[in-house]
């Protein structure tokens, strides 16, 4: 390791029998290569300190390029790690000196990693993301309301214009009131499939890219003999209400269960 | 993710699945990697990298990549978040319109009462120390109707 390179971790395993590097490239191109300490393995890539150091970093961050290349590599190494064996994904950007800060780490927080792999051995994360069309459910739901608000055609222009609005008002509440409700009921079918689970905040309409309202984004950590029961219903709930549209993406590396119990630290 | 890939190597829940257009959303990793995942503190502190700050930036990111560019708008170079010299309060130049969406929140507020990345974040805390039920328990037996999709079914939106 010379002066100008620096260590990006990826992800924590299992040492097993097969600690061989995963074969995806890091996020510098760089060959991945693993570090044994103890029972645990760290996954993690040599880079150019002066491309990937912290003034550095913060700059590439604001490139949108940049950031979707280096997320999507950092992302590769994890699955192909997850591939082979339980694992804790790293979030992006965690940079060590040299190896054997990440011996140190692997050394003073064996146990926190023990109990987080043990938590996701055999299990995978599966994403689920409803969205709600709201004109389509906005219709759904007024097709009783709007006969009651007929009568207003006999007062001013003013008032029926306010009477107007307020039952646009009442027609979104109900609207965003009925979707909540879908998502819960969509969570609390979901959620005894699973071995955890976590309610994330709904994208951005911007984030997501659709129109349509997310009323749920949620992660369910699901055994790998429960994958199926946990599709098929997830495919029974994305046909339960017309308005309504569920999203699977996965399996992910759990990403979302990457906390060791006990262990709630954002930094 | 790689595409056919299969963390047990078994075969099981029919491999990978993606979302509609076929390639794994970049909303979606870029999410998982900068707001989730194991938060450890390398021995090199990259000090910039707040997550609080790329939270925010994310959506705005994301939506540029995937959304704006086909679209064709610059909003990012408007949007007071992007720009450095914007403080955190600058999210209220946000449309209402935006805050609106319904959200499945920790502490089930009206969401157009939030102000959207500061709920996210509120919510985010409580999601890393709740493996459970995130908003309020309901007994089952008070569960108002638990969905039958198979009676339900009203008609199928692909």
């Amino acid at each position: 390791m010379t002066g100008s390179q620096t260590v990006w971790l990826y992800a924590v395993s299992r040492d097993d029998a097969d600690n061989a590097p995963p074969s995806a490239r890091g996020v510098a191109g760089e060959d991945v290569r693993v570090l044994t300490e103890g029972s645990l393995t760290a996954v993690v890539g040599s880079v150019d300190a002066r491309r990937f150091g912290p003034d550095v970093l913060a700059g590439h961050l604001e490139n949108l390029d940049w950031l979707a290349e280096t997320a999507r590599a950092h992302d590769a190494v994890v699955a192909a790690t997850a591939a082979r064996g339980p694992v804790v994904p790293v979030r992006l950007a965690t940079l060590f000196s040299n190896d054997e800060g990440v011996r140190e780490l692997l050394r003073s927080r064996r146990e926190d990693f023990q109990s987080a792999l043990e938590a996701v051995t055999g299990r995978a994360e599966w994403g689920v993301k409803a969205y709600v069309d709201p004109d389509s459910l906005a219709n759904s739901l007024s097709a009783g309301d709007m006969a009651s608000s007929g009568s207003t055609a006999q007062s001013g222009a003013g008032s029926a214009y306010l009477l107007r609005r307020r039952a646009q008002m009442a027609a979104r509440q109900s609207a965003q009131s009925a979707a909540g409700e879908w998502a819960r009921q969509i969570h609390a079918r979901l959620r005894p499939l699973c071995a955890a689970s976590r309610l994330h905040p709904a994208q951005d309409p911007r984030l997501s890219g659709r129109h349509d309202w997310m009323i749920l984004n949620a992660a369910y950590l699901v055994d790998q003999e429960r994958t199926e029961p946990f599709h098929a219903l997830v495919k029974q709930l994305s046909e339960w209400q017309a308005a309504l549209d569920v999203e699977l993406t996965g399996p992910w590396p759990p990403y979302s269960f990457a906390v060791p119990p006990g262990d709630h630290r954002h930094d | 993710m790689t595409l056919g890939q299969d963390p047990f190597g078994s075969g099981l829940g029919g491999g990978q699945i993606q979302s509609a257009d076929g390639a794994t959303s970049l909303g979606d990793i870029l999410e998982r990697v900068l707001d989730r995942g194991l938060v450890i503190a390398g021995d090199i502190r990259v000090n910039l990298l707040d997550i609080e700050l790329l939270t925010i930036k994310l959506r705005l990111v994301i939506a540029s990549l995937e959304t704006a560019k086909e679209v064709g708008i610059d909003w990012w170079e408007h949007d007071p978040w992007l720009r450095a010299d914007a403080g955190r309060s600058g999210g209220g130049e946000r449309t209402l319109e935006e805050n609106q969406r319904p959200a499945l929140t920790a502490k089930q507020e009206p969401p157009e009462e939030e102000e959207g990345d500061d709920e996210d974040e509120d919510q985010e805390d409580e999601d890393q120390e709740d493996d459970e039920y995130e908003y309020e328990e309901v007994d089952e037996a008070e569960q108002p109707e638990p969905p039958e999709p198979q009676r339900a079914r009203r008609g199928k939106r692909s």
